[in-house]
């Protein structure tokens, strides 16, 4: 069966729209380290640069398979690979 | 096909790496491209910025005043930073990961210049990923030889040693490409903020410069030195 190219990059588009929806993972992983953060600052004031950069540190790398899911996106948007 | 990207109207978005220069090397076209200009002109700050704060350095007064204040302010904040996560290996890495920091810093917040980050090129990051992964690999073997590599390997059971290699080999890539996502996405939406918008967008996309360039900079910089710093220490320590 053939394709039309413009289907293909209609699908790319939808495909893109889908890969992004892996940001709601890193949205509560962070959600979550912060509101613990946000505790232990409560709890021991004194330590709150301490926590701070921890808390950023875990943030980032949690951030990440969000991140991948953007990359797929601009892959299936801009580079498009599978059209013709 | 290959026209306009999300609207038909949106010709002016451009946040791709151009071409500016093409050249032949062993039958290979290659390219200079905006990447290269964009390196050079932060590379050329970095080097002013050093000479001048040598200068300020060799002449420097018993209570620093003026230029000598802020390059001491800065040497400081670094070996705080530094000897805070390494500890008595601080003194071996300063160096390479001072330079770092002030490199990949300054990259990520030439957006607010006009430029296009370099960070925002794979190319980059992922040499930046190699180094660090070349100085972890010399490091495991350095301090805990041979033996202690496999042993490292086999952690479990031996049965488990593909899956630690794959984890080894994830570190570098999986660095670069978080620095690398994070800064690309926020050129992609400050460029359709700018392209779509048009004439909208005067004055109020400060606001998102200052997030997406000097907020989301700073904290990928720090978080990339620290893991970069992080990973030595476990490579060392074993």
């Amino acid at each position: 069966m053939e394709f039309n190219s413009n289907f293909i990059l209609g699908c790319s588009a939808i495909g893109a729209g889908l890969a992004v929806i892996a940001g709601i993972g890193p949205g509560v992983g962070q959600g979550i380290a912060a509101g613990h953060a946000a505790a232990a600052v409560g709890r021991n004031p004194g330590a709150k640069s301490d926590v701070t950069s921890t808390m950023l540190l875990g943030q980032a790398v949690a951030e990440t398979t969000g991140l991948y899911g953007l990359l797929v996106a601009m892959l299936l948007l801009f580079v498009k690979p599978l059209v013709p | 096909m290959g026209a306009g990207i999300l609207l038909s109207g949106a010709d002016d978005i451009d946040f791709m790496v151009h071409g500016v220069f093409q050249y032949e090397l062993f039958g290979q076209k290659l390219w200079i491209t905006t990447t290269h200009v964009c390196l050079f002109i932060v590379i050329l700050m970095i080097c002013i910025f050093c000479l001048c704060a040598n200068r300020a350095i060799k002449h420097a007064t018993e209570v620093p005043g003026g230029f000598q204040n802020v390059a001491e302010l800065i040497v400081e904040m670094l070996d705080k930073m530094i000897g805070g996560v390494m500890g008595k290996n601080a003194a071996a890495f300063a160096n390479y990961i001072g330079i770092l920091f002030i490199f990949i810093l300054l990259s990520n917040i030439s957006g607010l210049f006009g430029l296009r980050p370099p960070t925002a090129d794979y190319g980059v990051t992922l040499a930046l990923g190699l180094i660090t992964f070349t100085l972890i690999t010399f490091n495991k073997f350095k301090y805990q030889k041979v033996k202690g590599v496999i042993k490292g390997l086999c952690d479990p059971w031996p049965i488990w040693a593909p899956i630690n290699v794959i984890g080894d080999i994830a570190v570098p890539i999986s660095l670069s490409l978080r620095l690398f996502a994070n800064v690309l996405s926020g050129t992609v939406m400050m460029a359709l903020i700018y392209g779509l918008l048009g004439f909208i967008a005067t004055a109020w996309p400060a606001a998102l410069h200052v997030y997406f360039d000097l907020f989301s900079g700073a904290i990928q910089t720090y978080v990339f030195c620290m893991l970069t710093m992080t990973y030595i220490n476990n490579a060392i320590e074993g």
